[in-house]
């Protein structure tokens, strides 16, 4: 473990990536723990549209409401989706790809067919749909953002698995008289946190960009809650008269699907042996 | 050619799940199309007129029976009648689709010219200063979501040069080409943008993996100049990644771009599909996530064939 973070911290993208992401969720902590400048819902009326000052470093609102607090809110709450929606679809892609793979025939031929038919739509409308269904707010966009990548996890869960299921190891576990779940859990599992951990970095990435186009679209979070997406939606019709509203939210999104990126290219240099050639 | 016959067996099976898929879930949206359609409206109804424009649209039956009779429409291209426009779905579609068309081949257009390009050149100055420039403002590029990139475009021109996109209704080719690409330019050079960035990396690393190869190396002592082996030698063997993830990315953009379309106001296959699922509108929504979803699958399939063609070596029936 300490070898791998001393590695991690050589790579250049990893050491951003990974200062990027760590003061994101400090970021998101200290909103959560109510230290912003000010209360994100306060509503200064006679300060409204005002640009960046030392009062209101990012500026207020239409409604007279600081920025930077709002932002701070709305950095937590889009990582809120994008961690639970990840771990939700990494959950439940692992479970059903380590059980397509593990027991094959019948249940693997029924989860990869349902998967194909998953990964035959573009992925917002698949999140569309989900969302018209259930109704939009925080709580679906999680669930319809790991909907839409379950199928990817599984795939990712399955092809590893099936292979390492044919390994030596894998029929002398089982001699020993290993019960399933044991060698699924300890033996398969243990040889997949390579691929998923590379996975889930590059899912987080998506599904922050994911939250943030449906929270613009209306469909996510909901007013008076804050988030960027909503945050930018709203700075649509000032945009010209107040472009703090456009910039930093816009900023805050970009920085941090690049943090996760950055992190998940490092990653996948350090773990995935394929790529050690492109290294050396 | 296993392979590929798989694949097109397959295929109509796929197609089979999305058709219960969308239609199952858009039954389970709250609320029935009649009422969404008419609104405040549908108060003033009596029960025997809601029931005639039920039967009218063909909602007056079970699940099952609705859905084999329109099943059996499909087969025929009759997808059936649109709710909210109150003409048949396919028609709504192909009004739509030419745009949504138009806006995804421009887009790519610009992605693979500037992507490709910038990312052979990236993979030739390999750990160079001009090298880190192209991946540095790739990673930028590719972490900032379109719409992002639609708003601040927007906002520059407005800002700066007085300048408000053209936006409402689309105008088609045809009618007049300048006004049309003067309209479709700023969404194209948005999606196109985010998705130079994908392209320019993927080049980049496939081309620095070639390059690594024996067979550039051996072509490089037999005396071909550099300019030759990239274009040449490496180039080809290269493409393949690249085209995998163009071919991915057209699909999804044959869908529609709901955000991009949202934000420059253009009546696509995105916002189309948005509004018909909002509106509850059945047919629409089932015919045009089919519509959506087989031009997604035939371009994959497409991808799938383009890959024998650009290397001699891969026998898709022999694949592991």
């Amino acid at each position: 473990m300490n070898r791998f973070l001393t590695r991690l911290l050589d790579h250049s993208s990893g050491r951003i990536g990974g200062v990027i992401v760590l003061a994101y969720i400090l970021i998101a902590l200290a909103a959560q723990a109510g230290l912003t400048p000010y209360d994100p819902l306060q509503q200064f009326r006679i300060e409204r549209l005002q640009g960046p000052s030392l009062a209101h470093w990012m500026g207020t609102d239409m409604f007279g409401r600081d920025v930077l607090s709002r932002l701070m809110i709305g950095i937590g709450q889009s990582f809120l989706v994008a961690f639970s929606s990840v771990g939700i679809a990494a959950l439940a892609g692992t479970l059903l790809g380590l059980t397509a793979a593990w027991f094959g025939h019948l249940w693997d031929g029924l989860v990869m067919r349902l998967m194909d038919v998953l990964l035959a739509f573009p992925a917002i409308l698949l999140a569309l749909l989900f969302i018209a269904v259930v109704g939009p707010g925080t709580f679906t966009s999680i669930l319809a953002i790991a909907f839409v990548y379950t199928p990817i996890f599984t795939r990712v869960v399955r092809g590893p698995a099936l292979s390492l299921k044919a390994r030596d190891f894998v029929d002398a576990a089982r001699t020993f008289g290993s019960s399933t779940s044991y060698i699924l859990s300890r033996h398969l599992m243990l040889n997949l946190v390579a691929p998923l951990t590379v996975q889930v970095t590059l899912a987080l990435a998506w599904s922050l960009l994911t939250e943030s186009g449906l929270s613009f679209l209306g469909l996510g979070t909901q007013p008076p809650a804050s988030s960027l997406g909503l945050m930018l939606s709203d700075s649509v019709n000032l945009m010209e008269m107040a472009p703090w509203l456009l910039v930093f939210p816009g900023l805050a999104i970009m920085i941090g699907i690049l943090g996760f990126n950055l992190l998940g290219d490092a990653l996948r240099d350090i773990l995935d042996p394929r790529s050690r050639r492109a290294l050396a | 050619m296993t392979y590929l016959l798989r694949r097109l067996i397959t295929f109509p099976l796929v197609m089979l799940g999305v058709s219960v898929l969308v239609f199952v879930a858009i039954r389970l949206v709250p609320g029935d199309s009649i009422t969404a359609m008419l609104g405040t409206e549908a108060g003033l109804l009596t029960p025997e007129q809601k029931q005639a424009l039920a039967a009218y649209f063909g909602l007056d039956h079970s699940w099952p029976v609705q859905y084999g009779r329109w099943l059996l429409g499909v087969l025929s291209a009759d997808l059936g009648l649109s709710v909210t426009y109150g003409k048949p779905v396919l028609d709504v579609i192909l009004e739509r689709f030419p745009l949504t068309l138009q806006l995804a081949c421009l887009s790519m257009l610009i992605a693979i010219g500037i992507g490709l390009p910038l990312g052979v050149f990236a993979a030739t100055r390999k750990e160079r200063g001009s090298d880190l420039a192209v991946r540095i403002f790739a990673m930028i590029g590719q972490s900032t979501p379109s719409f992002v990139i639609g708003l601040m475009i927007i906002y520059v021109l407005s800002a700066g040069f007085g300048v408000l996109p053209a936006m409402g209704q689309f105008i088609p080719f045809s009618e007049d080409p300048l006004g049309n690409l003067g309209q479709l330019i700023l969404p194209s050079l948005t999606l196109g943008l985010s998705f130079t960035a994908s392209v320019t990396r993927i080049s980049r690393s496939a081309m620095l993996d070639v390059l690594s190869d024996d067979y550039v190396r051996t072509a490089r002592s037999k005396g071909a100049t550099r300019r030759r082996v990239i274009w040449r030698h490496a180039l080809p063997n290269a493409l393949i990644p690249v085209v995998t993830l163009s071919g991915v990315e057209f699909g999804y953009l044959l869908g529609g771009a709901v955000l991009v379309e949202q934000i420059f106001a253009l009546p696509g296959l995105g916002r189309m599909v948005l509004d018909a699922i909002l509106q509850r509108d059945y047919a629409l929504v089932q015919g045009s996530v089919l519509f959506v979803a087989l031009n997604f699958m035939i371009v994959n399939l497409l991808v799938d064939l383009a890959y024998v063609m650009l290397d001699p070596r891969i026998r898709l029936g022999g694949r592991s």
